[in-house]
Order: structure tokens, then sequence, then C-alpha cells
């Protein structure tokens, strides 16, 4: 039996644009501290990249420092109030490959990081996070689901509620 | 007396080591192409990549003199990628040099990867001279410069979000059709009509010669998702998008057999997307800063397509381009030979102490 951190309740947002899917990463990026891990999940062109741009805005990342796909050298780093580590699993497929990454360091360290294509080490991975699972609804909409594991993330959503409402239509 | 000068590159999927005698003539350069390993995964596995390296640097370097018809007491320096690149991968090419550049006491100078690529262009071409405007595109590396002089680069644009060659993989992989993406989808695109399915072309706000292909991959997925729902007949979100007129009315057994006919303007359109924004962009730097002259390298200078529409708008605007022979314009180190000779020439010997650095910028070397 798996000792499994507390899960939910779960926040469903629903972005009618990029932008929007911006907005929710950026509301994000004011409220994350130091050591949290925000697991992105979803398919080819859901959104993730897009998210994590909105999350280095919320955490005052310099603007013109675009934020590109980490996907050939796995990770890319920016600073803002902290640092943002972009971690890109799209190339690792395999347990060994990820354990040797040496991701650990960046994980519940000094920054935050955000993991695009978390499920390709989701049982290498802490299992306390905030997943947020993006799932695309029509051209330009998207369901984005935020999932806590474990109080520390429960908190954090629960902080943030109000900032998502007010950058979306908050359903749940 | 001629110059020897050995090349060694790690910095991503490919171990390659040459022989360049006097900065010009190519007197082997071999390549441990890692992509049948890494097929199978659609992308590189960073991970497999570093530890094959360790395992083919040895044996490459000693091939490439030998097809050179030299030893290592011949050789007169060395040039290694120190980066940009995958980490793991760079520290074991650099590493390697630097051991031999110490046991043998002979000068070792890093290379930035991307001047390698321009370099290709230069290696070829007698007539190539500074200053040129030079478009990098590649898997890792979508970046415009003005080579102003040998190791002067002013950075005028790179993409905001995925590389070009990063859009030919991951699309084709989606399009279920493999790793390397760049041939497959020309191979496709070559049996499809460029102006059936017009993908967009975005250009981003702001930086006027920045890229973005992300918006495009996404165009890709979403036609496809519409036409896999009309093929079914079942009601999707696909009514807004554009009629996919050839598709096969036999359902599809699986999400990625598409019509043979449709997935061929699949990928003529969006490969004509991709070339469109690069002409676009590079001929638009090229006449702001008055180049008269192109250079186009990495492995997306391969592409054949490319090749001909920039070529024909650049005679347009009396701009010649260069293109390295594919066999250059793909990672190779006869390139990063070739950038490092003048230094090498004019006596400089990095420290020991030179380390790789993955996100290494072009022009701060």
């Amino acid at each position: 039996m798996i000792d499994l951190p507390p899960e939910g309740p779960t926040a469903v947002c629903i972005s009618a644009s990029p932008e929007e899917t911006r907005a929710l990463g950026e509301v994000m990026g004011r409220h994350v501290g130091a050591g949290d891990l925000i697991a992105l999940i979803g398919e080819l062109g859901s959104g993730k990249t897009v998210f994590v741009a909105g999350l280095a805005a919320g955490l005052g990342v310099d603007p013109t420092a675009h934020v590109s796909s980490p996907t050939f050298t796995i990770m890319h780093r920016y600073l803002g109030r902290l640092p943002l580590y972009h971690i890109d699993l799209y190339r690792i497929e395999t347990p060994e490959a990820l354990a040797t990454l040496g991701l650990e360091e960046y994980l519940e360290g000094d920054g935050v990081a955000a993991i695009e294509w978390a499920e390709h080490g989701v049982r290498m991975l802490p299992k306390e996070r905030l997943t947020v699972r993006l799932r695309q609804t029509g051209l330009e909409t998207r369901t984005v689901e935020l999932v806590p594991a474990g109080d520390r993330y429960r908190t954090l959503l629960r902080r943030m509620t109000s900032d998502l409402a007010a950058a979306t239509r908050l359903l749940a | 007396m001629a110059h020897l000068t050995l090349g060694i590159e790690t910095s991503c999927d490919e171990t390659a080591a040459a022989v360049l005698m006097d900065g010009r003539q190519i007197r082997s350069s071999v390549i441990a192409s890692q992509e049948a390993l890494h097929a199978p995964f659609g992308g590189i596995v960073p991970e497999l990549a570093s530890r094959r390296h360790v395992e083919a640097v040895w044996p490459v370097v000693r091939e490439a003199l030998t097809r050179a018809g030299a030893t290592l007491a011949d050789v007169d320096g060395i040039a290694a990628t120190a980066g940009p690149g995958l980490i793991g991968s760079l520290l074991v090419g650099l590493s390697f040099g630097k051991a031999v550049a110490y046991a043998i006491d002979i000068p070792l100078v890093g290379v930035n990867h991307l001047e390698g690529h321009l370099y290709a262009a230069l290696l070829e071409h007698e007539d190539l001279i500074f200053p040129f405007t030079g478009l990098i595109a590649s898997g890792g590396h979508t970046q415009l410069y003005l080579a102003e002089a040998q190791g002067q680069y002013r950075l005028l644009g790179r993409t905001r979000d995925d590389a070009a060659g990063e859009a030919f993989d991951k699309v084709a992989k989606f399009l279920g059709l493999g790793y390397p993406g760049g041939p497959l989808i020309e191979d496709r695109a070559r049996k499809g009509d460029p102006d059936t399915i017009r993908f967009p072309r975005p250009l981003p706000q702001g930086g006027a010669y920045d890229f973005s292909f992300s918006g495009l991959k996404t165009a890709v997925v979403n036609y496809v998702r519409g036409a896999r729902c009309e093929v079914r007949g079942a009601v999707g979100p696909g009514q807004a998008l554009p009629k996919a007129g050839a598709a096969s009315s036999a359902p599809t057994p699986t999400a990625f057999t598409l019509d043979p006919v449709l997935l061929a303007d699949i990928c003529a359109g969006f490969q004509e997307a991709v070339v469109d924004a690069l002409v676009r962009v590079t001929l638009a730097a090229a006449k702001a800063s008055a180049s008269s002259r192109i250079v186009v390298a990495g492995g997306v200078a391969c592409n054949g397509r490319l090749r001909s529409k920039l070529t024909q708008r650049a005679a347009d605007e009396r701009i010649e381009v260069y293109y390295p022979t594919p066999s250059l314009c793909t990672d190779n180190a006869a390139m990063i030979a070739a950038a490092g000779y003048p230094r090498l020439l004019r006596g400089e010997r990095a420290p020991l102490s030179l380390n790789a650095d993955a996100d290494l910028d072009l022009g701060l070397m």
C-alpha cells in the first residue's frame, strides 16, 4: 500500500484562449513559493509552454527573457523573485533515463520547478505536487484542471482560488 | 608546413571527429550517428546520448585520424565544441579533447557550436566573406545573426518557443512518421500540394526578427483532429476547421492512419508555413542590415523547399545565399575544426579549466 498524500479538492478552469491560459499561469506565479513543484500534463499543443510563460511572468521574470520550449536542453532556468526551473520530460521515456538526469537538485530547492510532460516521470517525482492537467476542448479552448496532492498544495490552491476565478471562469 | 586541426563535436546526438588541413581541406570527417538508437523514442534521449558518446569518442577520433593518414603526433591543434548543447554530451567531447591536448602538449580551443554551423558554409565557399546574415535552424536552435567578422556575431532574432527542427520532429512524431522529422516530412510533402491546407505563419509581436513555431504545431494537431472527426462522421470540435476534402470515407482503424493524399497535403502545407516564416524573416533581417550575403546552416538547411524558395526570393533582392552541402549542414566536426582553426593559428590556447556551457551564447567567447 502506497502512502499517498491527500488529494483535492480539484479546481477546474476554462480557458478560452492562449492568453487566458497564460493568465492562469501568471496567477500561479504570483502565489508559488520556494520548493514548489508544478507538474504539467497535456497533449501536444495543449498549452503547457504557454502556461509556464505565464508562471514566469507571475514570478517577475524579465519579459524580454522569452520562455521557449526546453525540449532540446531538458531544462531552462529563469530568474524572477525566485528561480524558475522549466523542465521538459518529452524525450525522457524510461525511469532509468530520468534517474540519471539529476533533477533532484532542482526539486524542493531554492526555486519553483515546472515540469512539462510530467507523466513521463510520474513515479519518480515527489508525490506531493500541484498537477496542472490541460485538455484541448476546441480550437482555442482548453480546460485547465489543478489537482493538489498534499496539504502544502491544497493550501496553495485555496490561496489562489479567487485570483484564478478573476482570471477566467472557475467552474468547480 | 601544413597545419592539421582535429575537430571534436559531441554537443547533441552525433559523435563526430574530423581532420582539417590548413583550415580548408577536409582530410576526414567521421560521424557516428545515434539516429537508430533514438528513433524508437522519437527524439534524442540525453542520458543515452552521453553514454554513447563515451563509448564512441575514441573510436571515432581514431577513425578520423586513420582516414586522414595521420596519427595524433601529426595534429597541431584541437578544436572541441564547448556549447551550447546537452551538458552531459558536451562534457564528453570537450574533456576528451582537453585530455589529448594536455597529454601530447598541443593547444586546444573551445568552439561555439553555432559558430561552427556558420563555418560549415565558409569552409566550402571560398568566395564567402564577412559580413553576412546567418540563419541557424536545427532541432535545438533557430537563431538569426549578423556575422560581422570572425568571432563577432550580433543576435538579430530567435525563436520564441519551439525550434524549427523541433517543430518538424514533433509534427512528424504526431503524424506517426517517425524520427528525424525533417526528411520524412519533406519526402511526404513532395507528393502533396502546399496550397491545399494553409496553416498560419505566426510572427511574434515585438522582436522584429523573431520566430514562433508552437502555434503552427498546434494548428497541425487541430487540423488532424478535425479531419479525423470528419472521417469518422463524428461531431467534434472540427466544424470550424477547413475541409479535409481528400480524406478517405472509410473509418480509420487507428488514430494516426490518415489518407496518404491528405497526409501529403498536411506535410506540404506545414513545410510551406515553416519555410515561409524562415524566408520572410531572414530576408527582412538581411535587408535591414544591408547584407548582400546570407548563410543558412543547421539541419533544417538540408530542406530542399527552403533552399529553392530562399535562393529565388533573395536573388530578387540581389542577395546571394550560401548553404553547406547537406552532410555539413547537420552536426559534424569539420565545421568545428574550421571555426577553431583561425584562433589556433593566432596562438590561442584555452586553459585546462575551460568548461562546457549548455547555454553558451554566440559572440561572448
